[in-house]
């Protein structure tokens, strides 16, 4: 019996989702009997430390290729029929959106994506909750059947170093070809990707330019933070589509969400509604962003802005 | 091409959340549905816009009872061809991926497509699930797709960037932003859909492992604090001592 975690890495280094997703992995062993086995697939830096978060060992699959949802589902799920597993566990990111739906058909297993809280046995069988209505209710499922896979909501379970390294193991598994190349990859290099990030400073149409975006930029860089935007200030161009958080793009849950000259349209607070503390910096009284906020800064933002990053500085240098 | 777009309903946007029968039904009394944004917008408009550049043919196909025809008939008001209603109350991703992979198994279909989730349960497994059940690639997020009749070209949106991607032979998509423009159907589109063919078939899964026990609103927030313009050195206190986020 086992849980199997898929411990997503970038060009061999671990994101802090991997680590999340191995501690998560380690408390659903917990509660549903069995230990954690991660599962590493290609070539990445010390596997061993996955253990320190929970893993009992690392099963790594050698592959080169592009990400291929049919052959990351065919590695995990034979990783799992080989370990007896009752569980997979992915990442709710863009390797596990893509997966979790398909490895559930291919593993013939009952599914739930973007799960915020540890599976639990109870008189009704195996139970498990996620966030639904972009955020606006938390709903609890019911999994039927002996196998189940889970994608883990970031942010949503801190990592915890619970014991020590533990031992690696090369798999011998056949895998498919691959039907999909990958052309190119273009990302932003050294900055947290907005959907892993704990900090978050955003902005919106109260910026008036693209030309005054340097006060966000530096606020961001005070903090360790990741830069935002509300969706008509990716539309017209001001900043890239990545950055555009809300419905249509992408949804966030930081510790930190910093608001400056957004309004709160219900689209946008669809997308940032799960932050654990969100700060809103507008001159509208009226802005309904003030209704969902923790604390709230009612001034023109060319002047807060400024002086929060000051405020930052004095805090950090001390 | 053959072109599938799988639509889905969803209670509009900014329709109010509340539940009924002990929190364990959606209430839907005063909501007002519409189809799923991501399936509107960029799934069918590129499915349609494909059509236009190659020929062929756009059907839509639902899951859900009579009263989603309402729906199926604004896809068709918007281009689509011809729609399938399978008709079942959906139950699950699951449910629902099984039903449509089963109908569309000896039709041969090109592209399938999807939105990136759906607002209500923003599972985001639909379309991996029938990839899953047909053995085809499936790309998740896609927000830019050109086909040159053999082979597709897509940018998937993954953290912080996009992956561009090479696929030949048939395959599943799930829609994001970017991918097409959202087209408002006109009068005369309206009048057609009336016409157009809309087959109502039999499920042929009717089980579903994952189900919905109940629901809960979230916590209702403290309340805000607001904080003196001119005194930022106590908003990064709270921040550090109060909320401890910093």
């Amino acid at each position: 019996m086992s849980v199997v975690v898929l411990a997503e890495h970038t060009g061999g280094k671990f994101k802090k989702a991997a680590f999340e997703a191995v501690h998560y992995g380690h408390l659903t062993a917990q509660s549903l009997g069995g230990n954690c086995i991660a599962v590493v697939v290609g070539n990445s830096d010390d596997a061993r430390q996955l253990g320190v978060y929970g893993a009992s060992k690392v099963v790594k699959v050698p592959y080169e290729g592009p990400f291929d949802s049919r052959i990351y589902a065919h590695a995990l799920g034979a990783v799992a029929s080989q370990n007896s597993a009752h569980t997979i566990v992915v990442n709710h990111s863009s390797t596990g959106k893509s997966l979790c739906g398909r490895l559930s058909v291919q593993w013939d297993a009952g599914s739930l994506s973007q799960v915020n809280s540890v599976p639990v046995t109870n008189e009704a069988g195996i139970s498990v909750k996620k966030p639904v209505f972009s955020g606006k209710a938390v709903a609890t499922f019911k999994i039927e059947g002996p196998r189940r896979v889970l994608s883990l909501m970031g942010n949503a379970i801190a990592p915890q170093e619970v014991s020590s390294p533990c031992p690696v193991e090369e798999s011998a598994i056949e895998l498919p070809d691959s039907q999909v190349s990958v052309v190119e990859t273009k990302t932003v290099d050294g900055v947290v990707p907005l959907p892993e990030a704990e900090l978050v400073v955003s902005a919106g149409r109260g910026m008036k330019g693209p030309e005054n975006w340097g006060i966000i930029e530096e606020l961001a860089t005070t903090i360790g933070a990741t830069t935002a935007c509300s969706r008509p200030v990716a539309d017209t161009g001001w900043r890239p589509h990545h950055e555009h958080v809300g419905q249509t793009g992408v949804a966030i849950r930081p510790n930190l969400y910093i608001a400056a000259g957004i309004s709160g349209a219900i689209q946008h607070l669809a997308g940032v509604n799960s932050s654990k503390c969100i700060v809103v910096i507008n001159k509208d009284p009226e802005a309904p962003f003030f209704k969902v906020a923790d604390y709230g800064v009612c001034a023109d933002l060319f002047d807060v802005v400024p002086r929060l990053t000051e405020a930052f500085r004095k805090f950090k240098s001390q | 091409m053959k072109l599938l777009v799988c639509i889905t309903k969803t209670p509009e946007t900014t329709a109010k959340i509340a539940f009924t029968d002990g929190d364990s039904k959606f209430d839907e009394n005063g909501v007002q549905f519409i189809m799923n944004p991501y399936d509107e917008w960029y799934a069918l408009v590129r499915a349609l816009e494909l059509k236009e550049q190659a020929g062929g043919t756009v059907t839509v196909v639902n899951v859900g009872p009579a009263s989603n025809d309402v729906i199926i008939r604004k896809a068709l008001a918007i281009g689509a061809d011809d729609a399938v209603r399978i008709n079942a109350e959906p139950l699950s991703a699951e449910h629902v991926a099984a039903n449509i992979a089963n109908y569309t198994r000896d039709k041969g279909y090109d592209i399938i497509f999807s939105g990136k989730e759906s607002i209500d349960y923003n599972g985001s497994e639909v379309g991996g699930m029938i990839a899953g059940h047909l053995d085809i690639p499936f790309v998740s997020y896609a927000s830019h797709m050109d086909h040159d009749g053999s082979s597709a070209t897509i940018s998937r949106d993954i953290e912080g960037g996009v992956e561009v991607l090479k696929i030949e032979g048939a395959f599943v998509v799930s829609a994001a932003k970017g991918l097409a423009e959202q087209r408002i159907p006109n009068m005369r589109g309206i009048m057609m859909a009336k016409r157009k063919p809309l087959e109502v078939v039999d499920p042929t899964v009717s089980e579903s492992k994952t189900s919905v026990v109940g629901f809960e609103l979230p916590p209702v927030k403290g309340g805000i604090k607001m904080i003196d313009p001119e005194d930022m050195d106590e908003l990064v206190r709270l921040l550090h001592e109060e909320a401890k986020v910093i």
